[in-house]
């Protein structure tokens, strides 16, 4: 029997095959999956805000900032066992949903700049950035299968693709 | 503790009040607009976690029709229309008296897709400007966008202000339906006030001093 672990919205999770995991409707969030190629532990988190020097509230949501979000779900997925030279990285998401003339740009780039800053950060701790999905301006749900590394991706427009 | 469970049961009211008066203009435009009787339920306001908030239209993964728009001035805040795709399938077809529009598979009609729009441009426009009126402060609706697509894709851009604050939002809801018809259209009006919004209605309402 496998399971779907969800993943909600400023969320992490582990997960170990036989078991897939899963997070629904991706706007501007970046959907960030992180496996390790030998020992198939696998974590996703959803991040919503690039920065933690966003953070305003007293006691810091950590799966909730791409600088936080990706050093937390390595943290958890340690206590599982990795190793770190073994270590890809899938995203997806970080789209666009609606394009205003005129408004807050900051607020409306916060796609891109969500994928910029998973980027980077992944880059920072030498992870391999295999396979992304991000940009456009659909909302995505994605599903990662740690046995067999696909990342399966459905928008409600143009159907489901595998990275 | 997070920012928005620290809001009072008065303070509550007050938001409950402001739905009240914002979605009852809002539902007479569109009556007058589609020459019909709306109805609209008792607003509700809630304090719900990010997690939970697409539930509320049916799930993050639930297909919805959508009007976003950012409300500047001195209280900004984000404001959706959101229906299913049916309903508004029927709203529209209704407003532009064409049997053959859909919202299934892009692209869409202009015309219809520009109704739609106008239509959000008139909902705000009148919950806004009674908005401004009862609370004296100066609100101006954005340009509205439109979007069919996951309910959690389109509230995520709601909650961007308030995720650095919190993992609450306050949602002050009023749902819209057409009267005396076998299947009413209905809808979903979301409210969702900056942070830093509520003690600017709350002092413009004269509400924090008697604690």
């Amino acid at each position: 029997m496998s399971e779907v672990i969800k993943v909600g919205m400023a969320d992490l999770q582990v997960v170990t095959p036989p078991n897939t995991i899963r997070t629904s409707g991706l706007g501007s969030c970046v959907g960030v999956v992180i496996y390790d190629d030998t020992s198939l532990v696998a974590g996703m988190a959803h991040v919503m805000l690039p920065t933690s020097s966003l953070s305003r509230q007293e006691k810091t949501n950590e799966a909730k900032y791409a600088d936080t979000a990706i050093p937390a779900l390595l943290f958890e997925m340690e206590k599982l066992g990795i190793r770190h030279y073994s270590l890809k990285a899938k995203i997806a998401g970080g789209a666009q949903m609606f394009s205003f003339s005129t408004g807050n740009s900051d607020l409306m780039r916060i796609g891109p700049r969500n994928v910029e800053a998973v980027k980077e950060k992944l880059k920072e701790l030498r992870i391999p950035l295999i396979a992304e999905d991000v940009g456009g301006k659909s909302g995505r749900t994605i599903e990662f299968n740690p046995k067999t590394k696909l990342l399966n991706i459905r928008t409600v427009n143009k159907g489901t693709t595998e990275i | 503790m997070d920012f928005a469970k620290k809001l009072k049961p008065y303070q509550l009211d007050v938001l409950k009040e402001i739905g009240n008066i914002g979605a009852g203009h809002a539902a007479t435009a569109l009556s007058q607009l589609l020459n019909k009787s709306i109805d609209m339920s008792v607003p509700s306001v809630r304090i719900v976690s990010f997690q939970d908030l697409p539930d509320q239209v049916g799930g993050a993964d639930t297909k919805v029709a959508a009007i976003f728009l950012r409300i500047d001035g001195d209280a900004p805040g984000s404001m959706f229309f959101i229906s299913t795709i049916e309903d508004t399938e029927k709203l529209i077809r209704q407003l532009i008296n064409k049997e053959a529009f859909q919202l299934q598979q892009p692209p869409f009609d202009e015309m219809g897709e520009s109704a739609f729009l106008e239509v959000g441009n008139i909902l705000a426009g009148s919950y806004l400007s009674s908005l401004s009126d009862f609370t004296q402060l100066s609100l101006q609706p954005s340009v509205p966008g439109f979007s069919v697509d996951m309910a959690g894709a389109i509230l995520s851009y709601g909650l961007i202000s308030l995720s650095e604050v919190g993992d609450y939002a306050i949602v002050i809801d009023t749902q819209m339906m057409e009267l005396e018809a076998e299947k009413p259209i209905s809808g979903h009006f979301f409210l969702l006030p900056d942070p830093e919004s509520f003690e600017i209605i709350f002092s413009a309402l004269g509400v924090d001093r008697h604690e």
